[in-house]
């Protein structure tokens, strides 16, 4: 195989990566929102925990994102 | 490659390119004022001169300028106190800096022809280490090797220490990566869509009013991003403060 047409399908295959953190976050703010709706009064407490959830799920589909940035321009 | 190098001025990637203002070499190391410098130094003029015109009155009932300070001052404080506790409040001027540089650092590249200074992994992976540094140092100042014990989990059967010790120590280690790669990694892909879709605008002719609206949709998200990124990130480093002055794990 062309090794320029190896390179981008492996970038592309990297981005896999993001789905399992398309998932997380849909989940979080998902289940986030079932619960403040359940609980309305106990919902602000807890955005902050949401935003931390939210970002470690964000993370490690963002680690998929780099490893396709570094081998498309690195 | 169909990188921005190739396409010139035009491609998505072009906005992220570093261009020597000023060139200075201290010691054989290229220190050059680049136009990332540049807008560090106007987002921190930006900042100082906000906050010193806005506190400038000192006024009892604050004036609307004085309670937007005050405001920011608070959310800051607030946060530091509930994820800290009062002990953290001495490290606040570092965490408000922090929030403060990376919110204009965000906010200012969002002003179309601007540059985003933490669209670049290298400032926001030397934000990130000097988060690391700072914690880190703080924990051994305040209980010397006992800091080690955040290694070691209360309540863990001795069998498993062989594998949780070294899941542990990885998970403490990759905090400034993964901090710096959010922040970067969240500024660089909203800037780059937003120009690919910017370019669709002219070249789909008469349908271009559909990318265009969703250009100017997508710029509101990125400010809501923008704002989001600084405060997690600024959340994050209480979190790390809290490990490093409480030790409760």
């Amino acid at each position: 195989m062309d090794p320029t047409a190896a390179k981008f399908i492996g970038a592309g295959l990297a981005c896999f990566a993001l789905i399992g953190a398309g998932i997380g976050i849909g989940n979080i703010f998902g289940n986030y929102l079932s619960g403040a709706l359940r609980n309305p009064s106990a919902a602000p407490g807890q955005f902050t925990n949401l935003l931390i959830g939210f970002a470690l799920a964000e993370a490690t589909g963002l680690f998929g994102l780099l490893i396709a940035l570094i081998i498309l321009f690195g | 490659m169909a990188t921005g190098a190739e396409e010139g001025a035009h491609g998505p990637m072009h906005q992220f390119e570093i261009n020597r203002l000023a060139e200075f070499e201290i010691f054989g190391i290229d220190a050059s004022f680049t136009n990332s410098s540049l807008f560090m130094v106007l987002g921190v003029a930006l900042i100082v001169g906000f906050l010193a015109l806005a506190t400038n009155g000192r006024s009892l009932v604050p004036t609307r300028l004085q309670s937007v300070a005050e405001l920011s001052y608070e959310f800051i404080a607030n946060m530091v106190r509930e994820n800290v506790g009062m002990a953290g409040m001495k490290y606040f001027p570092f965490v408000f800096t922090l929030f403060t540089f990376i919110l204009a650092m965000n906010m200012l590249g969002l002003i179309p022809y601007s540059f985003t200074v933490t669209s670049h992994i290298i400032v926001t992976f030397a934000l990130a280490a000097l988060v690391f540094v700072v914690v880190t140092a703080i924990g051994f100042a305040r209980h010397g090797f006992g800091y080690l014990k955040l290694f070691v989990p209360e309540g863990v059967p001795v069998w498993l220490m062989p594998l949780i010790v070294p899941i542990e120590l990885i998970s403490y280690l990759i905090r400034p990566i993964s901090l710096s790669v959010r922040l970067f990694a969240n500024m660089m892909a909203g800037h780059t869509m937003l120009k690919v879709f910017a370019g669709f605008v002219v070249s789909l002719g008469i349908f271009g009013f559909a990318p265009l609206l969703f250009t100017i949709a997508f710029t509101g998200l990125e400010v809501v991003v923008a704002f989001l990124q600084a405060f997690i990130f600024t959340v994050l480093t209480c979190i790390y403060l809290n490990d490093a002055v409480n030790m409760h794990h």
